[in-house]
């Protein structure tokens, strides 16, 4: 007890007073030190209890600095010199010893005024209200009387908030501009992330309005790509307002003369960036987006410009995707397409050409299916080989730049029953689990006899090299008669050109080559033109060649078999296709063509529309297009 | 000042108990309407002053050293006019009254001129000075010459000049401890109360007299016997072992200043007298003789249980006659509201076209209010304000809501809302609804005060002077005219004060706001104009609490200077001050009839005051921590309080006993509130939890039979859990106010906490 009785309280011993007593340059003797030692105790300990009540009265627990600075304020001893802060001082023990002390960093006054980062004020004192229990009823668990954003908006923020919307959803283009930009890169922002999210998800009640679709589709572009907002969970309400403008038949979309497509398009994109980019914040999100295209593309009482959308978002959310949903459920949806095509009344006239856009877009879709294929396959050979050093950082080089190689990992890895009952439940065309992958060559046939020379057509030269984009409609002749039922009869009326590419090595091949059962001709009607159109067609796939050079190609897999080209030239990896063609009349070499494309032509100088090429009965108003193609905010997408 | 040297062997006084408490009573502060000085330095001193008035003829032959003594008191009573005292005395003394002169003139002089504090001192030094000259005077030598910046403690301490051997003080204690601990059970608890008054006595008599180590040996062997409750008081003796440190501790002052009350039966008392007689334990018997006050009472000696939820204020439990005083606890009738208030309802209401509604609630609110209560004041017993038609309006106003109100029991509690302050980063301290739950103000650290309109009306000004001189005051509008639009917000913040404010409190019309701050003045703010219009100041040190009466016009203050204090809203000077606590006023309140104000201390009691004539009429003890809530019911009938110990006790005010003691908080508790209909007691605390308690249980369950009345001896069923009806927990915020709606519904306020 006695021990425990002398520890009752701190005491300043008479060393400590004697040192401070030389320090002022006072001498003290030991019987005085003594006494002003014990006298120093009391008083300390007087103030301290003093200044307890103004700790009390205040509702607080800890005793503040300013507490025992009114304590000796009210006995009439001068107040200890500094400041009184609000928050506790951090009091940390030394570990050797029983020393303890308040931190007190030294702070860098040159550095702290000229510092950049401004501190934010802190947000004004509120007062909120919330219901916590109802008739006394409430669970023992602590309620939540914090909202998750204590902070709320302050007055700043809040006029910025309607500075940037009016200017967004405004005339004036230079206006929106500005505005776009700094909600790109305006680093404050976060806690209005949840207020634009509410403005975009607007979406469904403009949805007559493209020009303000367009606008808050540029808006979702500024928030996913601004590096300071962490979406979170709101990555979920952005993809469902994109998805809106993908899939949903616009009101805007009645009326033909509207450019419904290119919105479509741009939202598809917007789509595969957000999942690219944000994909890893929600769970899921791939497989839900895949879900809800494929649901889209098997209901066929949804119209042409749905599928069309789910189609492009296929697209624009890679090969993969392409590959597993769109490929097989296309027996399915061609039967439907080819009775549209087929009509040709003219009350169908509109359907028609919205019919041939899906066409187009199918279209589009399996050839980049197809040459992602091809280039895997390489890919994979080359890794298990593990022959070329530059595989690995050629892998990853095409990884980083193709928005068509894979998903990310992160959706995969949902447990499989999870996903099959998903898509089982949805009425899916393929039950997931049931999904092999097609040889390439398998597939190549399956999607000739549907598409027959316009798919060919695809495969067969380079594009001229910033080409200016050829005018004029294409030929009306192909388009309509490619079912693949009609392809063997017109065989003899058409050029036609041979493929024979070959594939040297191929592991996932029985070591034989096979040759195709009926080698698919290639239209050389206007290859070049074709050609180009699909080099610069979609922003996405010129973005994925970008980085390499146009012509460069190491060797050549070719697939197809009766390879009768050399690779023409070593260099880094990369793979192309050469595809012989006979075409009649006149022998030609066969054209090569590549996985890697020429860099793209600046975006400006862009044919408008991707898809433009392929059917002529398609008259498009190209007009808004090259409007916003123009503008800065181009769909630059760092895939 | 009379006790200043006793005799030893002065037995006798103990039985004249009575009589020294009709001569306390007389000296019970009675300060009217004169705004007086400040009290706080001659409180102790004024009780003190008189008792001995009595108590001294008792005393034998007067030695040396206390015919100096009584020399004094001659002059002090010549000075006083007290002329028949004098002339008792000096016989009794047989003084001559050259004698007392001759002494006078030896003196420094000052003595003759007119009586003013600082004379009286002078006088009291000259006291201590002759004592300290006595040759068979105390060992210790008096400070003689220091400058006494605080005579009366000087006085008070002196005192303890007188001792025994300092090394028997522990063989006395120790004596008396095995005595008690030998006794009968039903009497050992009883005589227990006897040790810790007993021990800090006698430790500070060790320390006043130097015997440092002695007191330091003292206090390390028996203050582990002490109730717990007591710990916070021990921590604070043991720290002091000087002499010195003894003049400016007010905790030491407030234990010498007060008499120690005990209450003892009377078997027990004759056993305890009887052993220290045979003893001859002089120094305890001195001690209980001048420092104790031993409330005597016929019949079984009480259990240790009824005794420790009475005991742990700072001076001991209420003596029985200090809670005799009738109160009128009833509420005043309305009717002088309801007749006049009818009557322009009926217009008012027929204008509007629905005069269905005011017909209903004329009934009810008729048959209401003519019932007399026997316990009510008279109407007229303290001048209330006269209504305006704005507040017959609110009136109205509050009879519909109430039809509207919900009836709370156990089974239909109240819903709760909390409003949390979000980023009172400058420390939120005190809170307060409007009764319409309209507006809410809050009191911060940072010395401002901000209002907030918790309804969709925005708070705005009136238009500047100017601009008033421009409208139509004929128009019917003109109420909404003077309002200046440009100026709604949904807060507004009042500057002023110069240090924290304690204490906030909105008038009943909604016009007023006052609030209590660290820099010692009460500020009373116009609502309207949203500027301070007063300063109140007279509290000189930092103001606690504030509360408007619940007519408006009046409000009570209190604070550090441990008075409380009575204004109107128009005088500048306190109506009333409320001397009598030992330590600081913590909070006030107005009862619901606007007749008593009760406040609530450091030292661990509440005091009911009269408001009429500055009466303490209510003493209750039992807490053993400071108080820092309390709320009436809504009958006036019963109070609750809250304390830092976690406990909320209920008090019945006529009776004047402790009916209910609710366990369960672990923190202090800083709001409580009875529902509107009293159905339900709420409280708030720091432990981050609401509780609500079953009020109507408890007062039914209120032992209210004759003899507890008289005797006091209470018997609390330890019955917490079953009249606790519901705990609420906020994640971090403490409940600073409660508040119930018109409609019952529960309000809560607090601060969030983020660490």
């Amino acid at each position: 007890m006695t021990e425990r009785e002398e520890r009752r309280f701190a005491e300043v011993p008479r060393e400590s007073i004697k040192l401070m007593a030389e320090s002022t340059g006072v001498e003290l003797s030991e019987e005085v030190a003594a006494l002003l030692a014990e006298d120093v105790c009391y008083r300390l300990r007087e103030a301290t209890q003093n200044s307890s009540q103004f700790m009390r009265h205040a509702k607080r627990r800890k005793l503040s600095v300013e507490d025992f600075n009114r304590a000796l304020r009210w006995s009439n001893t001068e107040t200890v010199c500094g400041y009184g802060a609000q928050d506790a001082l951090p009091f940390r023990p030394l570990k050797e010893g029983e020393l303890f002390f308040v931190e007190d960093r030294e702070i860098n006054l040159v550095e702290l005024a000229l510092a950049t980062n401004i501190p934010k004020g802190c947000a004004e004192t509120m007062v909120r209200v919330n219901v916590s229990y109802l008739d006394g009823k409430g669970n023992l668990e602590p309620q939540g009387t914090v909202p998750t954003a204590v902070q709320s908006l302050s007055e700043d923020l809040l006029k910025y908030y309607q500075q940037i919307t009016r200017a967004i959803l405004g005339e004036d283009p230079h206006l929106m501009k500005v505005a776009l930009l700094d909600l790109q890169s305006n680093s404050k922002i976060a806690a209005l992330l949840p207020y634009f999210v509410y403005v975009i998800s607007g979406v469904k009640s403009v949805s007559h309005d493209l020009d303000q679709l367009n606008r808050l589709l540029h808006m979702v572009k500024s928030l996913v790509q601004n590096p300071y907002l962490y979406l979170g969970s709101y990555v979920r309400s952005l993809v469902s307002s994109v998805m809106y403008c993908i899939l949903e038949p616009l009101a805007a979309s009645i009326n033909p003369l509207n450019d419904h497509w290119t919105l479509r398009d741009y939202a598809a994109l917007l789509l595969s960036h957000i999942f690219w980019t944000h994909g890893d914040l929600v769970s899921g999100l791939y497989h839900q987006i895949l879900l809800s295209l494929q649901k889209v593309l098997s209901d066929p009482v949804r119209p042409l410009c749905s599928h069309y959308g789910a189609v492009v978002g296929l697209h624009a959310l890679g090969w993969k995707a392409v590959e597993r949903v769109l490929y097989p459920h296309l027996p399915a949806y061609w039967a439907n397409l080819q009775a549209v095509l087929d009509d040709y009344s003219v009350s169908n006239a509109q359907v028609k050409a919205d019919g041939h856009k899906v066409y187009g877009a199918i279209l589009v879709a399996v050839e980049r299916l197809l040459k992602m294929k091809a280039l895997s396959l390489t890919l994979a050979t080359e890794g298990g080989s593990a022959a070329l050093p530059g595989t690995a950082a050629g892998a990853v080089g095409f990884r980083e730049n193709s928005p068509g190689l894979s998903p990310p990992p992160e959706p995969l890895s949902e447990p499989p029953l999870g996903i099959a009952s998903h898509l089982q439940a949805g009425g899916a065309g393929c039950p997931w689990e049931e999904w092999t992958p097609v040889s390439l060559p398998a597939m190549y046939c399956e999607l000739y006899s549907f598409f027959g020379d316009s798919l060919a057509v695809r495969f067969s030269t380079d594009p001229p090299l910033g080409g200016a984009p050829p005018a004029g409609p294409c030929q009306p002749l192909e388009g309509r008669k490619e079912p693949a039922s009609v392809a063997p009869n017109l065989e003899s009326t058409r050029k036609m050109p041979q493929l024979t590419a070959s594939m040297n090595i191929s592991p996932r091949q029985d070591g034989s080559p096979r040759t195709e059962p009926q080698p698919p001709s290639l239209a050389a009607t206007a290859p070049g033109r074709s050609l180009a159109r699909s080099s610069s067609s979609s922003v996405s796939r010129s973005r994925s060649s970008s980085s390499r050079p146009g012509r460069s190609t190491s060797q050549s897999r070719d697939i197809f078999p009766k390879a009768r080209f050399p690779p023409p030239q070593a260099g880094p990896p990369a793979f192309a296709f050469i595809i012989g063609g006979r075409q009649m009349g006149r022998r030609c070499q066969g054209r090569r063509f590549q996985t890697s494309f020429t860099p793209t032509p600046p975006l400006t100088s862009l044919p408008p529309r991707a898809y433009a090429h392929k059917l002529p009965v398609i008259g498009r108003v190209s007009k808004p297009v090259r409007r916003w193609t123009c503008s800065h905010y181009s769909l630059h997408l760092p895939l | 000042m009379m006790s200043l040297h006793p005799t030893p062997g002065k037995m006798a006084a103990v039985q004249d108990g009575p009589i020294e408490l009709d001569a306390e009573k007389e000296t019970k502060p009675e300060i009217l309407s004169d705004g007086s000085s400040n009290l706080s330095g001659n409180t102790g001193s004024g009780s003190l002053s008189s008792s001995p008035l009595t108590a001294a003829p008792a005393g034998g032959a007067p030695k040396m050293e206390d015919q100096q003594t009584l020399i004094a008191v001659l002059q002090f009573l010549k000075r006083n006019k007290l002329s028949e005292s004098v002339e008792i005395l000096r016989r009794e003394a047989g003084l001559a009254e050259d004698q007392e002169d001759s002494q006078a003139a030896d003196g420094s002089g000052g003595g003759k001129s007119d009586g003013d504090g600082g004379d009286a001192n002078s006088l009291l030094s000259r006291v201590s000075i002759a004592a300290a000259a006595a040759p068979q005077s105390t060992l210790t030598p008096m400070p003689v010459k220091s400058a006494e910046d605080q005579p009366d403690v000087r006085v008070v301490l002196s005192a303890y000049s007188q001792q025994g051997d300092p090394s028997l003080y522990q063989v006395y204690y120790s004596d008396l401890k095995n005595f008690i601990e030998s006794v009968l059970d039903c009497h050992r608890a009883e005589l227990s109360q006897l040790f810790y008054p007993l021990f800090v006595h006698m430790y500070l008599e060790l320390v006043y007299n130097n015997h440092e180590n002695e007191a330091k040996a003292f206090f390390e062997k028996f203050s582990g016997d002490q109730e717990c409750y007591y710990l916070d008081d021990l921590r604070v003796l043991c720290g002091l072992t000087k002499k010195e440190h003894m003049k400016g501790n007010e905790a030491l002052l407030d234990f010498r200043t007060s008499r120690f009350v005990l209450r003892i039966s009377r078997d027990s008392y004759q056993l305890l007298k009887r052993h220290l007689q045979e003893r001859h334990n002089n120094q305890i018997w001195n001690i209980i003789q001048e420092h104790l006050y031993i409330d005597i009472f016929d019949g079984m000696p009480r259990s240790k249980g009824q005794i420790d939820s009475m005991s742990g204020s700072l001076a001991g439990e209420a003596k029985r006659e200090a809670n005799k005083a009738k109160v009128y606890y009833g509420l005043l009738k309305e009717p002088e509201i309801e007749v006049p208030l009818d009557d322009e309802d009926d217009e008012a209401e027929n204008e509007e076209g629905k005069p269905k509604k005011k017909k209903t609630k004329k009934d009810s609110m008729g048959s209401k209010s003519k019932k007399q209560d026997p316990n009510a004041p008279q109407q007229n017993r303290i001048p209330l304000p006269e209504l305006k038609d704005s507040d017959k309006l609110d009136k109205i106003m509050y009879m519909k809501e109430s039809t509207k109100r919900i009836r709370l029991s156990p089974e239909n509690l109240p819903s709760i809302c909390f409003y949390t302050f979000l980023n009172a980063y400058q420390g939120l301290t005190a809170v307060d609804f409007t009764d319409d739950s309209s507006l809410l103000a809050g009191g911060f650290a940072d010395s401002t005060v901000r209002v907030w309109s918790v309804t969709p009306k925005k708070l705005r000004k009136v238009k500047s002077a100017a601009d008033l001189n421009l409208i139509d005051k004929e128009s019917d509008d003109v109420l909404e005219r003077i309002m200046d639009e440009k100026t709604a917000s949904e807060s507004k913040i009042l500057h002023g004060h110069s240090g924290p404010v304690y204490g906030v409190s909105f008038s009943p019309d909604r016009n007023y706001l006052l609030s209590s701050s660290e820099d010692g003045t009460v500020r009373l703010w116009s609502l309207q104009t949203f500027t301070c219009l007063v300063g109140y100041k007279g509290h000189n040190y930092p103001v606690w609490d504030t509360q408007f009466s619940p007519f408006g016009y009046y409000f009570v203050s209190g604070g550090h200077d441990r008075v409380a204090r009575l204004w109107a809203t128009d005088h500048y000077q306190p109506l009333r001050i409320f001397a009598g606590h030992l330590a600081d006023v913590t909070c006030t309140r107005f009862h619901p009839n606007s007749n008593y104000v009760a406040t609530g201390s450091t030292d661990r009691t509440i005091r009911l005051w009269d408001v009429l004539n500055g009466n303490c009429v209510r003493i209750f003890t039992g807490h053993k921590g400071p108080i820092h809530s309390l709320a009436f019911s809504p009958n006036g009938k019963f109070l609750a309080s809250g304390s830092t110990d976690g406990r909320v006790l209920l008090w019945d005010i006529g009776h004047g006993l402790m009916f209910g003691d609710l366990k369960g908080h672990t923190d202090t508790i800083y709001a409580l509130k009875f529902s509107r209909d009293g159905e339900i007691l709420a409280s708030g605390s720091m432990d981050n939890t609401v509780r609500l308690w079953d009020s109507m249980k408890a007062f039914d369950d209120m032992e209210t039979d004759d003899f507890t009345a008289a005797t006091g001896h209470i018997h609390l069923p330890d019955n917490s859990q079953e009249l606790l009806l519901g705990m609420y927990h906020s994640k971090s915020t403490p409940v600073t106010h409660l508040h119930f709606t018109r409609r019952n519904l529960l309000l809560a306020a607090g601060a969030y906490n983020s660490q």
